[in-house]
């Protein structure tokens, strides 16, 4: 036994041997399971049931219940790396992972013993007892449950105990796999539309989920490949850089016009339903990467960014809708329109900053906030329902089109959003070195020092809430002609959270930050349609996960990383004073 | 060169400044010195337009300044190294003294005084691509400070430089503005450690509750009973 004072002498080797680190185990396991029992509770489990990752072996509800136990395990074991026991590691895991898997099956027992539970909780089913069972019946499932729990909790402090390269390999692998199986419709259809790709197809996947090999196969190449990369990354990239400049440039080209091929081919590789799931992906890669500008860039917490795009999308909808129930029904072409479209969403991006000049932080938020309700209550108002149409909205709006090209579907519009994006990451690359993109960056550390630097708040300030707002204007007309009829309500709060969502979780001012933001907030739930009903709980979640795992975002920004991770890579304070010190006596020689 | 004319400045209903009256002159060094809660840091904001004065008014070679915004008056040449080093934590070194310059256009010439402000503070120079906010105090007050450099001032104000440093260190920073003003920069330095102020300041104000209560050569103000007192802590 260990007193606390010699704990406290030799923190880190005693910690791991203190009693509160198997009590923080337990307090981890059971959070874990208090987690699991509500993501069952909510119908979870059950509707990610029928999706299988790999046919015949696991599904993804099947995954939820084990995955818990494992990430339990994983939590509970994560700052014990250094322990010198590894027993007592894989021990705490696999306690975490007990007392998670101990939940579920206690929820299990009591749906069981309690059938009148679903007359409050709608999915405590019989089909929930029989997943969190493992489909093995009443008491050998438990027991295999709890088995399996555990295993998972002490597979999770085994990782711990690898070498980190295996480590991440191991998880990027599980990832990866796991993501390729819930991606496999896409995937498949893709790979179907090439008759030579057909049996590496079948190779891979079945009529429904990976195949076992296939999913093997794809795990072992993805550790390889990170094993490897960990190791040769970064003599690659030093190569790349010691090429000579020409060299250099080609190659850069070369990647470009790759990537550009890849792009331009996309909706016709993947079809029509994944091209339609592209072109949304798009609008909010436009939007975001516009609230990035404002936020990310700037610094200012705008939340009624849905204004800018309901801005937008009516503009488009007024001037060229051919319909009689609105007064000022244009008729004109999307192209003639585009232009308006944008010049009174930039307008209104300079009426909205006009007031908030001097506000900042929370206050400029909640200013945000009611602008963007202001105009979709404008919109739907009976009021004005000659001009914008009311609750009935603004139908008729023709499709867009150059000559006799029409862009009528989701893979021709899929252009159209590509030259949006293509004009906005551009605009965003080249206003982040600018001398307007320091300016905002000063802006964004601190409004007084930036002004005695000479920074001109007021333009600053109007000039990222202009541009901001082009970029939404944009999104919205391009919305608008897309669906041929728009209504108030598809305007309203939740758009303007999910780009900022988009943008947290991508990484605040990082451009192929948010591009990857809206990938993976916008286009993954397209791909999966059981996560329909779960959409807004995963997003607050991953918010929540985000912040706490990782608040710079997927992929952070330069100067936010610095920030976020100083703590880590500062000079202690000690150290700042022995600078210090050096730096006097410097001064009294010299 | 500066001068201000009974200037009275509020925070809201805080009378913050009642009625200050200071000028500096072309190549001087001129101290304000009083004790927390004086207003020093007030008559600076006030100055560089962060803050606008309700009566009276400020003079920049005979131009008017006050009521102008915080940006223009920079560009008249009006630098500040702000109280507390507040550099910009996230930028690095190099990018902090880039925003120093922001008023200007001229490369060859923000080149050179790079070069001059590095040469001032060699270990600016080799911490060049850390993060402002990973340096250590003094040297963020040395960044503060060359960052004020960068917009070639002709009047710089310095808000407690020698704030928190130890008295080596303070040496230092006090050497560097001696030096400053040999080059011929005007300075308006504010002070809580009064001896170290007057010793290298020409003339030298004392403002108390927002009033000046005493403005004299440096060398008289040393002798003054009140200053040695309350500022010198001599008995
Ligand atoms: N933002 C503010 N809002 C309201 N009152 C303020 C504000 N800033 C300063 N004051 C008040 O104005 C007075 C002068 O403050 P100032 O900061 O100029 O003092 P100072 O002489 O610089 O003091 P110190 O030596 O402590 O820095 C103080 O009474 C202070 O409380
Ligand atoms: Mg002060």
């Amino acid at each position: 036994m260990t007193t606390p004072t010699t704990s406290l002498a030799q923190p880190t080797t005693t910690l791991a041997t203190a009693p509160s680190a198997w009590r923080d185990a337990l307090r981890i396991g059971l959070i874990g399971g208090v987690c699991a029992v509500l993501v069952a509770l909510i119908g979870m489990i059950e509707a990610f049931s029928n999706r299988n990752i790999i046919a015949g072996v696991i599904t993804l509800g099947t995954l939820l219940i084990i995955g818990s136990a494992f990430l339990s395990g994983y939590f509970a074991t994560r700052s014990a790396s250094d322990s010198p026991r590894a027993a007592e590691v894989i021990g705490r895991g696999a306690l975490a992972g007990l007392m998670t898997s101990l939940f579920l099956t206690l929820l299990a027992l009591f749906v069981n013993a309690v059938p009148t539970i679903r007359s409050m909780f709608i999915n405590a089913s019989p089909a929930l007892v029989q997943l969190l069972t493992l489909g093995q019946g009443m008491p050998a499932g438990n027991l295999l449950l709890l088995v399996v729990g555990t295993m998972m909790g002490a597979l999770a402090g085994l990782l711990q105990l690898v070498p980190p390269v295996f480590h991440r390999s191991l998880i990027i692998g599980v990832v990866i796999t796991i993501l390729i199986g819930m991606m496999q419709d896409l995937l498949r259809v893709t790979f179907q539309n090439w008759s030579a790709l057909r049996p590496v197809s079948n190779f891979f996947f079945t009529s429904n989920g990976l195949a076992p090999a296939g999913a093997a196969t794809i795990f072992a190449l993805a550790i390889v490949f990170n094993v490897v990369w960990s190791q040769r990354g970064d003599r690659v990239r030093a190569g790349i850089r010691s090429l000579p400049p020409a060299q250099r440039r080609a190659l850069n080209l070369g990647l470009v016009i790759f990537g550009g091929i890849i792009l331009l081919a996309l909706p016709w590789v993947v079809g029509l339903f994944f091209s339609e799931v592209l072109v949304n992906v798009g609008l909010f890669v436009l939007m975001a990467l516009g609230l990035n500008i404002v936020v990310g860039f700037a610094g200012l917490l705008d939340l009624g960014y849905v204004a800018f795009y309901a801005i937008g999308a009516y503009m488009i909808g007024l001037l060229t809708s051919t319909s009689k129930e609105i007064v000022f029904a244009g008729g004109w072409s999307f192209w003639a329109a585009l232009p308006f479209a944008i010049a009174v969403a930039i307008l209104a991006g300079a009426i909205l900053g006009i007031p908030v000049l001097k506000i900042r932080g929370d206050y400029l938020a909640i200013v945000t906030l009611g602008f963007g309700e202001i105009i979709r209550l404008l919109a739907q108002s009976d009021f004005l329902k000659p001009v914008l149409g009311g609750s009935r909205g603004v139908e008729l709006i023709p499709k867009p089109a150059i000559g006799p090209f029409e862009f009528a579907g989701p893979q021709e519009l899929y252009y159209l959003i590509l030259a949006g994006c293509v004009i906005a990451v551009f605009v965003s690359l080249r206003l982040k070195d600018s001398r307007q993109g320091r300016a905002w960056m000063a802006m964004r550390e601190d409004e007084d020092v930036a002004q005695t630097m000479g920074i001109n708040l007021v333009n600053t300030k109007l000039l990222a809430f202009m541009i901001g707002a082009s970029l939404a204007g944009i999104a919205g007309a391009i919305f608008a002609s897309k669906l041929a009829i728009i209504y108030p309500h598809s305007f309203n709060l939740l758009i303007s959270i999910l780009v900022l969502a988009v943008v947290i979780i991508g990484g605040m001012g990082s451009i192929p930050g948010v591009i990857l933001g809206a990938l993976v907030l916008v286009g993954l739930p397209e791909l999966l349609r059981e996560f329909s009903d779960y959409r807004l709980l995963l997003y607050g979640a991953a918010l929540v996960l985000m912040m706490l795992v990782r608040p710079e975002g997927l992929w952070p920004e330069e100067a936010r990383q610095r920030e976020l991770h100083e703590a880590e890579e500062e000079v202690s304070l000690s150290e700042k004073l022995a600078d210090d010190e050096e730096l006097a006596r410097e001064g009294a020689t010299g | 060169m500066l001068e201000l004319r009974d200037v009275h400045s509020y925070y809201g209903h805080i009378h913050a400044l009642k009625g200050i009256s200071l000028s500096v002159e072309k190549g001087e060094i001129v101290t304000l010195i009083g004790a927390n809660g004086a207003g020093k840091t007030t008559t600076l904001r006030t100055i560089s337009g962060l803050l606008h004065p309700r009566h009276g008014s400020i003079w920049l070679d005979g131009e008017r300044l006050d009521g102008l915004p915080p940006d223009i008056i920079v560009r008249k040449g009006v630098g500040q190294s702000p109280e507390g080093r507040q550099i910009f934590p996230r930028l690095t070194v190099m990018e902090n003294l880039e925003m120093g310059a922001y008023t200007r256009n001229d490369k060859e010439g923000i080149r050179r005084d790079l070069e001059h402000v590095f040469g001032l503070f060699p270990r600016l120079a080799e911490r060049r691509n850390q993060p402002g906010g990973t340096l250590s105090g003094g040297e963020q007050q040395m960044l503060a400070i060359g960052r004020a450099l960068m917009c070639r001032p002709r009047v710089l104000l310095l808000d407690e430089p020698s704030m928190g440093l130890a008295p080596l260190l303070v040496e230092t920073i006090f050497n560097i503005i001696r030096e400053l003003n040999r080059e011929g920069t005007t300075i308006l330095l504010v002070e809580q450690n009064a001896a170290k102020a007057l010793a290298v300041a020409h003339r030298g104000y004392v403002i108390e509750t927002g009033h000046i209560v005493l403005s004299d050569n440096a060398a008289n103000l040393r002798q003054n009973d009140l200053v040695r007192k309350a500022y010198l802590g001599e008995t």
